[in-house]
């Protein structure tokens, strides 16, 4: 017994002196920033700087052990368990685009942080003790394991369609990590975006291939220490800046009531509705010219060719020309794009010209109906994140690496813990920045734009992040001329409250971290899935313990080279992926997960029913319903968007298993005996 | 715990192995009982918190706590602080009914 303590102490004091570490680091910047180090090395140093700490990490755990290679020993104390999970769930869309879907959606934006932790709870009751219990290596094993009595005994088709929703969701969501981090790596050291993919690769596989879950446990520790010091500092600045309080989520109470006033105001404010109906006006120029297509279309040809034609007759100025010509070069090539795009702008123009919603106020609709609706897919959305969390693999997965089911549930209590420290403090992060803005931007001169917002509208000149213009002409900031990005809100926040660059490189290092800690877990856990599951249980049984693990080093080195091709094709609309990822995750996986449980009854040819039902129902409606995919959104059953397609998919799979077990013969007595195994007390 | 450890219950060679047998099976009913009621308790504790206050967010939102609206401390730190509390007592509770349910089972000789 006294081992357990001893070890523990023994991982505390390397994370606290490693913390230690990392904090005179910052102190040792802050201090050469002041003596003028350039702005770019601050960047440098900080994406090589962590970059090299996890792949060092990652050479020192390194293993081929079986157990450690796959579930870190068994022996990872619950504390720290806690902590890599924390780091695992926390992904690059939580840590950069999320505290900017709140300061653009409002109390709609509340979905995902509600969501993404009330799923634990699931986790925690249903799920984890269970599969801990039964102490294997993946998910499809404890499918396999469960639903066995097949025709062919072990439970293969289960397995095999298990693996294949753990691939799919996972490899979705993996190609969204890989994307942040080109991104950030771009953004912050000026390299071209595919560099910066493989740079992240780099790390991402040093990490894994030599450690296997190991490894990457204790650099999900490091790193989430990273992205929680820098979520916080920025966040604590503006909540003692603004609230004279440095803990921002019992601070911003006040604010938030402020920040009411002031949109009150702003809704009033004659000027932001001279703004608005010059948006109008816009939209109502695009609505005609779609209207007239295509003799608008030939129309505006010919009119911009003209304008350069003119242009170089009166020997005009070199900008004058080269502007007329890119106009040329960007008219769309035929009637039928010049539809999509106007469309597109009549929209972007209608958008911009809505009054502001208010922040707090809970679906604000102009009928009944229509504040219902919002309210209905806010459930829906609440529902399809926490039933996805419940299952998604890579999560699921660390149940297996602590050293008894009493450590899983008080593991599951601290990941939720870990994620609140964050998560509590994004909504107050929304709000701080918003009142910033809303007081200090909104309404000053157009002569005196602080320096943040040319340096962010200049990253990415195709689609600004920031953009700011004079509409009505008066010189003065209006809230309707103000635009920004739900990706920028986080990474410009220490900007935007004035604190020195340092911090903005940590903010960027905190993302960075968030973003390689998620992709690490689930590509071990597709990994782990085709070299455990296809290759050792379904294709080599009597493959030694060695050549497993080699394979399974293999196969993360290719998935991983796949899923970063994949993401420098940059492909649209990541973010809808990612919620995809999640509904289809629960409505694939949660219901024969808690029914193989808490059902004895629940039989294989049930299994694969639900699956099955459930897979097809979820993507059959995101289909149905997405326009990107084909679909119309005039499709939508009671009018809940194609995100939370899971809805439908997961009551449908629950009802699948039931039904089509019951009309089967029972579970053989190996599955009854399994069943009382994992539920007996330890 | 290792994976090498059987699911199945020893086999029963004679009565006195058989009683014992009969005592194991009828502790771990009676602990899964109290698991299944626990959990079924905690659900419906967190179904309320979460839906339940985003359903009423509108009629709630006249109230206040700590400064904020209620519907929107709820959906912001509410629930998931309820959330936390959930998995932590479950923890708890868990320990406990595991630790006697057990000691129980261990006790035949």
């Amino acid at each position: 017994m006294s081992a357990k303590p001893r070890y523990f102490g023994k991982l505390s004091r390397y994370y606290l002196w490693y913390t230690g570490c990392f904090a005179l680091f910052l102190v040792a910047l802050a201090i050469l920033e002041q003596e003028g180090m350039p702005r770019l090395w601050i960047g440098h140093l900080f994406m090589f700087a962590t970059i090299a700490l996890y792949a060092t990490i990652g050479v020192i755990c390194r293993t081929s052990n079986v157990t450690e290679y796959y579930v870190a020993g068994r022996r990872v104390p619950a504390l720290f368990n806690g902590m890599a999970t924390a780091a695992d769930w926390i992904s690059a869309a939580s840590f950069i685009s999320l505290a900017g879907g709140l300061y653009l959606q409002g109390f709609d934006g509340l979905a995902f942080i509600m969501g993404w932790t009330g799923g634990f709870v699931l986790v925690a009751l249903l799920i984890a003790p269970y599969l801990r219990k039964f102490a294997q290596y993946t998910i499809p094993d404890f499918l396999a394991a469960r639903y066995a009595s097949g025709p062919d005994g072990r439970g293969a088709l289960v397995r095999a369609i298990a693996v294949g929703a753990t691939i799919l969701v996972s490899f979705t969501y993996v190609v969204a990590q890989i994307y942040a981090v080109g991104l950030i790596a771009s953004r912050f050291t000026g390299v071209d975006f595919s560099v910066g993919i493989f740079l992240g690769l780099a790390s991402i596989l040093v990490c894994s291939f030599l450690g296997g879950m190991r490894a990457i446990t204790w650099t999900q520790v490091a790193q989430y220490i990273i992205l929680l010091v820098a979520f916080l500092i920025p966040t604590m600045w503006l909540s003692a800046k603004h609230a004279d309080n440095p803990i921002p989520q019992v601070a911003y109470g006040s604010l938030l009531n402020k920040l009411t006033e002031r949109e009150a105001q702003l809704a009033q404010d004659p000027r932001e509705e001279q703004v608005r109906a010059e948006f109008r006006r816009r939209a109502a120029e695009y609505a005609r010219r779609v209207d007239a297509l295509p003799e608008s279309w030939e129309a505006g040809k010919l009119e911009a060719q003209r304008q350069l034609a003119a242009a170089r007759a009166r020997n005009a100025s070199l900008t004058e020309v080269r502007q007329a010509e890119r106009a040329l070069a960007t008219y769309p090539n035929s009637s039928d794009e010049a539809r999509t795009l106007w469309i597109e702008r009549r929209d972007a123009n209608l958008e911009r010209a809505r009054p502001p919603e208010p922040h707090a106020t809970p679906f604000p609709g102009p009928t009944e109906e229509a504040s219902d609706a919002r309210r209905n897919n806010f459930l829906a959305v609440v529902f399809c994140l926490m039933f996805g969390t419940a299952a998604l693999p890579h999560i699921l997965m660390r149940a297996y690496t602590t050293p008894s089911v009493h450590e899983t549930r008080v593991s599951v209590f601290w990941t939720l813990f870990f994620i609140l420290l964050v998560y509590l403090t994004i909504p107050a992060l929304a709000v701080l920045v918003k009142y910033d803005l809303y007081t200090s931007l909104i309404g000053s001169d157009f002569t005196a734009l602080p320096t943040w917002i040319s340096y962010w509208a200049n990253v990415d000149k195709a689609n600004p992040l920031v953009s700011v213009a004079d509409i009505n002409g008066d010189g003065i900031v209006q809230l309707a001329e103000f635009a920004i990005d739900a990706d920028v809100l986080v990474l410009a926040t220490p900007e935007i409250g004035g604190l020195p660059y340092v911090i903005s490189g940590l903010v960027a290092a905190g993302g960075l971290a968030a973003a390689l800690s998620t992709a690490d877990g689930l590509l071990l856990a597709i990994s782990n899935a085709l070299s455990h599951d296809v290759y050792y249980k379904i294709v080599q049984p009597n493959a030694s313990t060695q050549k497993r693990v080699t394979i399974s080093k293999l196969l993360l080195l290719a998935v991983a080279f796949i899923a970063a091709y994949a993401a420098s094709q940059k492909p649209a609309d990541i973010l809808s992926l990612v919620a995809a990822a999640f509904s289809l995750a629960g409505s694939t996986l949660f219901p024969v997960l808690v029914l193989g449980v808490f059902w004895k009854r629940a039989n294989h040819q049930g299994a694969v029913a639900g699956m099955v039902v459930g897979f097809v129902v979820c993507l059959f409606y995101m289909l149905r319903a997405s326009p990107g995919l084909g679909g119309s959104a005039h499709d939508t059953w009671f009018g809940i968007l194609p995100m939370a397609a899971g809805v439908f998919g997961v009551p449908a799979g629950l009802l699948a298993v039931a039904v089509v077990s019951l009309l089967t013969p029972p579970p053989g007595r190996g599955s009854d005996a399994m069943v009382d195994y994992i539920r007996a007390p330890e | 715990m290792t994976p090498t450890d059987t699911p199945s219950a020893p086999a029963a060679p004679d009565n006195a192995d058989g009683a014992a047998r009969q005592r194991l099976l009828a502790t771990r009913a009676a602990h899964w009982q109290r698991t299944r009621r626990m959990t079924s308790i905690l659900l419906v504790l967190w179904l309320v918190t979460g839906f339940g206050t985003v359903f009423f967010a509108r009629e709630l939102s006249r109230f206040e706590l700590f400064g904020w609206p209620l519907s929107f401390y709820m959906a912001a730190q509410g629930a998931s602080l309820v959330s936390l509390a959930i998995i932590g007592f479950c923890a708890w509770r868990m320990r406990r009914l595991d630790h006697t349910h057990g000691a129980a089972a261990r006790e035949r000789p």
